[in-house]
């Protein structure tokens, strides 16, 4: 069954075509990668599925709800998690705090005035968010602030933040970029054990490493447009992907 | 106790101690010794400082918690002043309906000015607050004269007809009173060459108080209070996380300006009169600089800023050239002269001299104000070996990689 489905969708920046007539579909319980070259519009693509950018013509799907012109917070309460390029955490708060809050924010939905209630007798929520925070192993750090930790760690705990909330589809912006190999291939075995809860995921990755050994399926995109898609092997032997990453050298 | 942590239940107890017991600490000095212009055990400071202490406190959740610096919060304090003021014209002497229309008028001001202003963040959020505060100041001194009274402030009267009271007792105004304990009424307690007093006033507020600082435990405390620190760190974060930051500062916004009303109540409570003055942008200052001189976004932080503030202005600007005289009287004429010289532009009525260059001074070398100095304190008192905190503090500053 399809999760997510991308019809028609362009956007321009000025006279730069980002995307163009983009046609897209993620089966659910599956794991979507999309690669390109810089510039191909990764990015771009992403931000108009999660309502960051506003589609210019086209419609994004979510099963059969429309995401075109919903805000970030209502699309996220329809449980789709992004997981950002440059980690976007809370850098003031504990690793605890930070998990806490997007299992509140599932729990209790967009607002709520619990104003009197005491969030460190909420046994639920806190065992829920240490239960996440060790899950990637971070539960030794859970009373540090999330802005002393290393960029690994940081992501990790962005990962955690938007799992707590049992997303249907997660969108990862390149979850190794500026990792070690180490810190890479703990967080590929990390998405492979959450695959096994049944979460959709989109990954747009630069790593050919990651991207081969996460994705069942891979899009790839060029100048705005998707120039092939199928499974890992296939993608690799493309003329057209090699072109587009290369330049058209043969090697 | 009182759902409250350890940490804070302490903390709130502590609070208690010093507001029951500060006709007594405010009075060190003997009634007739040198330094009894120093004594803050007077009622009309005491009440000041918690009331102030009140307005810092509310002011604290919305900049402390979520960041967004208000400059116009004095507002909504004039807002809550003139409806008290009218309710003891029209309704009754006693002051909890003032002091509850106060909170209920300067509620629904905010909301208005919360409403608009916050659909912009940052200085752009500071500008339209100061905008709105200086147009409500404009407005109470000129166009709404028939409610506000113009530039004489709002006062009561002789033949106001207060509806569930009397107009007037034997020719003068009635007191402001609590179910007929008037907020003027003093009990004055003389032990040796100490006087203490104890005014029915302050312990009003002093109760309004504590209630007022145990709701901000609370929030402090509580999920929506983990909300609005996420709305300082990370807004965008937050959008994504399938939260809506708007309703989150609103209710803030809303929150502090009724706390801000509950002080202008409070104040027409201890002195029935109200003027445009309190709007002012320089009053919405003070309490700026109350909360970041205390600490902000730390709970007491904001109550001892108040009074720091409050202290200094009363009891610096009563320091005159005659009491500097006294003090160098020992030194040869011409040294005096000259200290004298150098002291006066920082005393009188150049007490904000003063209070700039001490605020400077906390900000470039404290920035998280007073509690951040006590704190520094606090750790050189620390019984664990320092080496183990110094390890955890460098841990905590290395850049992340």
């Amino acid at each position: 069954m399809e999760i997510l489905r991308v019809e028609g969708v362009n956007k321009s920046f000025g006279g730069l075509r980002a995307l163009n007539n983009v046609n897209f579909s993620v089966e659910e319980g599956t794991v979507h990668a999309i690669i390109g070259p810089n510039g191909a519009g990764k990015s771009t693509f992403l931000n108009c599925m999660i309502g960051r950018l506003a589609p210019d013509t086209g419609t994004v799907m979510f099963g059969d709800i429309s995401l075109t012109g919903m805000k970030p917070h209502e699309i996220n309460q329809i449980g789709v998690s992004r997981v950002f390029q440059t980690p976007e955490i809370f850098d003031d708060l504990t690793l605890m705090e930070n998990i806490m809050i997007p299992a509140l924010a599932k729990r209790d939905g967009e607002f709520a005035l619990h104003a009197f209630a005491r969030v460190d007798l909420d046994a639920e929520i806190r065992d829920k968010a240490m239960h996440m925070l060790e899950d990637v192993g971070l539960a030794e750090k859970r009373d540090t602030t999330a802005s002393s930790l290393s960029r690994g760690d940081k992501r990790r705990l962005e990962l955690a933040m938007c799992l707590s909330q049992d997303p249907k589809l997660l969108l990862l912006d390149e979850p190794t970029a500026g990792m070690s190999r180490a810190d890479t291939n703990n967080t590929i075995d990390l998405l492979k054990r959450i695959g096994d809860r049944g979460i959709t995921k989109v990954v747009i990755e630069h790593d050919m490493h990651v991207v081969f050994s996460l994705a069942e399926k891979v899009t790839v995109l060029a100048q705005g447009t998707i120039i092939a898609e199928g499974k890992p092997e296939d993608i690799k032997g493309d003329p057209r992907v090699q072109e587009a990453y290369l330049g058209g050298a043969h090697l | 106790m009182l759902g409250l942590n350890k940490k804070d239940a302490y903390l709130f107890l502590l609070v208690l101690a010093l507001v029951v017991f500060a006709p007594f600490l405010l009075n060190p000095f003997p009634e007739n010794s040198e330094l009894a212009q120093f004594n803050a055990g007077y009622p009309d400071l005491m009440q000041r400082f918690l009331i102030f202490g009140i307005f810092a406190i509310g002011f604290n959740i919305l900049f402390g918690l979520t960041g967004y610096l208000s400059f116009g919060h004095a507002a909504f304090l004039g807002v809550g002043s003139y409806a008290g003021v009218w309710m003891m014209k029209l309704l009754t002497m006693n002051v909890i309906p003032a002091i509850f229309m106060s909170v209920v008028f300067a509620g629904l001001f905010s909301l208005l000015v919360g409403y608009i202003s916050l659909r912009r963040s940052g200085i752009y959020f500071s500008i339209l607050t100061l905008a709105f505060a200086q147009m409500s100041f404009s407005l109470a001194y000129s166009v709404l004269t028939p409610i506000t009274n113009g530039e004489t402030g709002l006062q009561l009267a002789l033949d106001d007809p207060r509806v569930l009271g009397v107009s007037q007792v034997d020719g003068s105004i009635p007191q402001a009173n609590l179910f007929g304990i008037p907020m003027r009424e003093s009990f004055e307690l003389s032990l040796g060459g100490w006087l203490f007093t104890f005014n029915a006033g302050y312990y009003l507020c002093a109760v309004v108080m504590m209630v007022a600082f145990y709701v901000a435990v609370r929030i402090f405390r509580s999920p929506f209070g983990m909300m609005l620190r996420a709305v300082k760190s990370n807004q965008q974060r937050m959008n994504f996380t399938g939260l809506n930051s708007k309703p989150y500062t609103l209710a803030a916004f809303v929150i502090s300006g009724m706390y801000a009303g509950l002080a202008g109540g409070l104040m027409v409570a201890m002195d029935p009169l109200a003027g445009a003055e309190r709007m002012q942008w320089t009053a919405s200052g003070e309490v700026v600089l109350m909360t970041i001189l205390g600490g902000a976004g730390t709970l007491i932080g904001p109550v001892l800023g108040a009074g720091f503030i409050k202290y200094c202005e009363n009891i610096f600007s009563k320091i005159n050239d005659n009491i500097l005289y006294g003090w160098f009287s020992g030194l040869p004429e011409g040294l005096a002269d000259a200290l004298v010289f150098v002291i006066h532009p920082f005393i009188g009525k150049g007490w904000h001299l003063t209070l700039g260059i001490m605020f400077m001074l906390i900000v470039i070398f404290l920035p998280g104000g007073i509690m951040e100095g006590l704190e520094r304190i606090g750790r050189l008192f620390k019984r664990k070996p320092p080496s183990e905190d110094n390890a955890a503090a460098q841990a905590s500053a290395a850049p992340a990689e």
